[in-house]
């Protein structure tokens, strides 16, 4: 033990070496099962940079703002990337299953006694109070992380041609997807030293 | 009619369009399943998602619960594979290019780019899931006409709590559920 940490502090990158698949995966699958309210993100951190050092806090957001622009979600592309980091792509199988695994079953139970119960008043009614509070829910985390990266008035105008392609238009989301990030990615565009190409296109 | 193949190319696809999060998918999974496949109605989809907001880890494991609904634990079970594996191996592969990419000029333009874009469809697959969640019975609301205003006062009041203190949201999630069984029982 004492011999594993004097060899990995010794290679100045004390993360991968030290790591095993297996203790990514028990270690993932405790967030899993503990992560409740979709912030898994949070404790992922807490458990990869503060608990387990397995991470310093500057590779973790390194991860986490390449996890963003990926398709995927947030917390599985985290674990993919981290556990890619951490022990190649064993560690990323390992994380992701163990990430997944805990909510996936819950969520097939859930369904089977959804399709015993689903029918009866009571059910129906409290899924109806459960859908009112997931859409406020959704709505805080919308305007909480607008607030983190809206960076101005270009971006508003982003989001509104999104809403009004998808819930107006009725245009498929990958076209809008691909239209929407290709014009702002364009608007966002490397500024060039030479003024003309600023004033050019669109 | 085996419906297997249907539901891995289904949540193949929705899963490379979760940019940003689950939300962005919304608008094309309630097309597919709902309108184009006929696995369950908007309001098992809307029971469906919401419940995944009381689950523990990523709240897009509502997936499974779709493909037991349409086709037992293996529906589940390739629901799952379909949605995490392809976007999986997707993330890896450019995950490790993207980090040798720190100084290309354009990641930054990309990075910027999918940020807003992201919030927007996050608000649009919100309001696709909000007009079902907050409505009266089953029509659809038409010019402010059919609207629940119990639930947007629950709705609101999560909003609030969200914003204004630390409370477990899975707390807040189950507390409305249980307010429903009382509120809505006749509706």
């Amino acid at each position: 033990m004492s011999d594993a940490v004097a060899t990995a502090t010794a290679k100045a990158t004390p993360e991968p070496a030290t790591v095993s698949a297996f203790d990514i995966f028990i270690q993932f699958l405790i967030i899993g099962a503990t992560s409740f309210g979709g912030g898994a993100v949070a404790y992922l951190r807490s458990s990869l940079v503060t608990k387990n050092k397995w991470l310093d806090d500057k590779s973790f957001l390194e991860l986490f703002s390449i996890s963003q622009s990926l398709p995927g979600l947030n917390t599985t592309n985290m674990a993919i990337l981290s556990g890619d980091r951490m022990r190649g792509w064993p560690g990323a199988v390992a994380a992701l299953t163990g990430v997944v695994l805990p909510g996936a079953i819950l969520m097939t139970i859930a369904a089977i006694l959804y399709g015993m119960h689903g029918e009866r008043v009571l059910v129906t009614a409290g899924l109806k109070g459960v859908a009112a509070a997931a859409s406020g829910l959704l709505l805080a985390t919308f305007i909480q992380l607008a607030r983190k990266t809206l960076r101005g008035w270009l971006d508003v105008l982003f989001i509104v041609i999104a809403v009004v392609v998808v819930n107006w238009f009725r245009i498929s989301v990958l076209y809008a997807l691909i239209g929407v990030a290709t014009l702002a990615t364009l608007a966002y565009r490397p500024r060039s030293s030479k003024p003309n190409v600023e004033h050019k296109a669109t | 009619m085996n419906q297997l193949p249907w539901l891995a190319r289904v949540f193949a696809y929705l899963s490379l369009l979760t940019v940003g999060g689950g939300m962005a998918a919304y608008p094309e999974m309630e097309d597919l399943t709902v309108r184009v496949h006929h696995w369950l109605t908007q309001d098992q989809l809307v029971h469906f998602y919401s419940l995944g907001q009381m689950a523990p880890g990523p709240n897009m494991n509502m997936v499974a619960a779709i493909g037991e609904h349409v086709a037992g634990i293996t529906g589940a079970l390739v629901v799952v594979l379909a949605f995490y594996l392809p976007t999986g191996v997707f993330a890896l592969v450019i995950g490790r290019l993207w980090t040798k990419l720190a100084n290309w000029p354009w990641r930054t333009s990309i990075q910027n780019g999918l940020a807003p874009t992201a919030l927007g469809l996050m608000l649009a697959g919100l309001i696709t899931f909000g007009k079902t969640a907050i409505r009266l019975g089953h029509t659809p609301i038409a010019f402010g006409v059919g609207i629940n205003w119990i639930a947007v006062a629950m709705a609101v009041f999560v909003l609030v709590m969200m914003l204004r203190t630390k409370i477990n949201p899975a707390l807040l999630v189950l507390a409305c559920g249980v307010i429903g069984v009382f509120t809505f029982r006749g509706s």
